[in-house]
């Protein structure tokens, strides 16, 4: 059972003592790269004087505001146009016109109306979570079955009640799958634009770390981000099955 | 007496014998004719029961008495209103129960949502869905979802939650065509004891002809393309009905041929 669990974890490090065995035995010196203890000493070293849990505040904050934003707008419009076809014909070529546009190239126009720092982060991550959540949520939406909708109708449910009642109720296990999805694009977007522009966050630290050629910080940065990112993804794991159950996860990977 | 009051005493008259009438009422959908001129009235507290083929626009007709669809032209009136939507005093209930019922409530959530549009205050909801369960047959059910009841234990909640609005017609689309044939003599002698007692007018679709004779005080056969009255036969038989007695009595036995017959007819 538990060398059941431990088996998938065998081939990283096998490579990492292997990385480690060869950094030490050629006497490494690099820009780029850097020993495994070297990367762990810096790791520790920068959580230690807290360099590293405040960049991580600042990341997590721009992210999940711009994942709150982002979100409830992809949301309300999924479901606007989910409901209506008529709104959704017209607002498809709109829609398809402006979903292509990477969101790192709002970057500039970003920047000159907002200047640098969290708001002009949080706006662009907002930008890159509303088309999972739209599309994703609209679709969830038309595949509602169609006799609950015609129930909510006998019944004279109001506007307000079927969405509350019946529309999220029911899209809500593929709603938060669109959740997730827009969770980990939040936190890669966030980074990016730290990376390239915005001095806040572990973007801007791998920058500095790069720029002090300090290989093994940088690293540890990138090792750090990777911990964040698996971190997150198991939470919302956790939490979508403690809310729907394990049914809930086996339509996930289409 | 005036002109005016006699005729205001007419019109009482008329609406009383007719509660929903179908005045020629057509209905197309997508260019095809579903029903045509289709003639048709429902007394107050009278129980109709409509057969036909498969196809002949018996689901059809009752959403255009619920006010799901609009006829394109005659009408289709409550109480001599034009119906242009469902109304509160209307239920339907459905064929696949399974679908409309809301899995992620109980059977007392489920309930509730008729309640919660009607805007029944949360205090009192309690009290009354747990008169609901009891009415049909469901008490110490409110904890269990849909999916952890029997088909027949799943349509009972429907029709419950259909009565928690009250309604003084129940429209109901071949509601046991999905159950085995005790559970449903048993819910055909409930439907018929629910709604007798509450004189409550219904339109009852099947395609069971016996279920049709057993259950209504008149039966009618719509013909297919494009549905239209094929035929119309008034029930007199003795009530309360009686699942042995009433299906061996020779009225229904000879009810039985003629509907027999006239389907027969309609399969050519
Ligand atoms: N929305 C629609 N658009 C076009 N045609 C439709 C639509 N709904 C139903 N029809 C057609 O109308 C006819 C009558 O349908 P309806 O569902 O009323 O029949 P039914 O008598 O209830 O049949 P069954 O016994 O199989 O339930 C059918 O031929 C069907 O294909
Ligand atoms: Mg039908």
């Amino acid at each position: 059972m538990s060398l059941d669990r431990a088996r998938p974890l065998l081939l990283p490090l096998a490579l990492t003592l292997a990385f480690e065995l060869w950094a030490r035995l050629t006497h490494l010196q690099s820009d780029s790269l850097a020993p495994p203890s070297a990367i762990l000493a810096a790791l520790a070293a920068a959580l230690a004087d807290l360099s590293i849990p405040i960049a991580t505040r600042d990341t997590l904050f721009a992210a999940f505001a711009g994942l709150a934003i982002g979100s409830a707008i992809g949301l309300s419009l999924g479901i606007a146009f989910g409901i209506s076809r008529p709104l959704d014909r017209l607002m498809e070529v709109t829609v398809e016109a402006i979903r292509p546009i990477p969101s790192i190239a709002l970057l500039p126009i970003a920047l000159i109306a907002l200047g640098f720092g969290y708001r002009m982060e949080i706006v662009i991550v907002a930008f890159a979570c509303v088309w999972p959540m739209l599309i994703l949520t609209r679709s969830a939406v038309r595949s509602i079955e169609p006799r609950l909708m015609e129930m909510s109708r006998a019944l004279r449910l109001s506007a307000p009640q079927r969405i509350a009642k019946i529309v999220i109720p029911a899209a809500l296990p593929r709603i938060f799958v669109a959740f997730r999805l827009s969770a980990g694009i939040a936190l890669i977007v966030a980074v990016t634009v730290e990376i390239a522009i915005n001095p806040i966050g572990l973007g801007a630290g791998i920058m500095l770390a790069q720029q002090a050629l300090r290989a093994d910080l940088m690293l540890a940065y990138l090792l750090w981000i990777g911990v964040i990112g698996y971190a997150l993804n198991i939470l919302l794991i956790a939490a979508q099955r403690r809310l729907f159950g394990r049914a809930a996860l086996a339509g996930d990977n289409p | 007496m005036s002109i005016v009051a006699m005729l205001d005493e007419a019109r009482a008259a008329r609406r009383q014998k007719t509660l929903i009438a179908f005045n020629a009422a057509t209905l197309r959908l997508g260019g095809k004719t579903i029903i045509e001129n289709l003639d048709l009235e429902v007394r107050p507290g009278e129980f109709l029961c409509i057969v036909g083929a498969s196809g002949c626009g018996k689901t059809t007709a009752l959403r255009l008495a619920a006010g799901l669809y609009r006829p394109t032209s005659g009408a289709v009136t409550f109480d001599g209103e034009p119906i242009t939507e469902p109304r509160r005093e209307v239920a339907i209930v459905f064929q696949d129960y399974g679908k409309a019922l809301l899995p992620w409530r109980t059977a007392a959530g489920n309930i509730s949502l008729a309640l919660e549009a009607s805007r029944v205050p949360a205090r009192e909801r309690g009290a009354r869905i747990e008169a609901l369960l009891r009415k049909v047959g469901l008490p110490g059910h409110a904890d269990k979802y849909p999916s952890e009841m029997s088909g027949g234990m799943q349509q009972r909640l429907q029709i419950a939650r259909c009565l928690a609005q009250e309604p003084t017609t129940l429209l109901m689309d071949e509601p046991f065509g999905a159950l085995d044939a005790m559970t449903r003599q048993g819910l055909q002698d409930e439907v018929l004891s629910l709604t007798h007692a509450s004189q409550t007018t219904v339109i009852f679709v099947t395609h069971d002809l016996d279920e049709a004779i057993y259950l209504g005080d008149r039966v009618v056969g719509l013909l297919p393309h494009p549905g239209r009255i094929g035929i119309e036969l008034d029930v007199d038989l003795p009530r309360p009905r009686d699942q042995l007695a009433t299906r061996e009595h020779p009225e229904f036995l000879r009810l039985r041929r003629q509907l027999f017959d006239f389907i027969k007819a309609t399969e050519h």
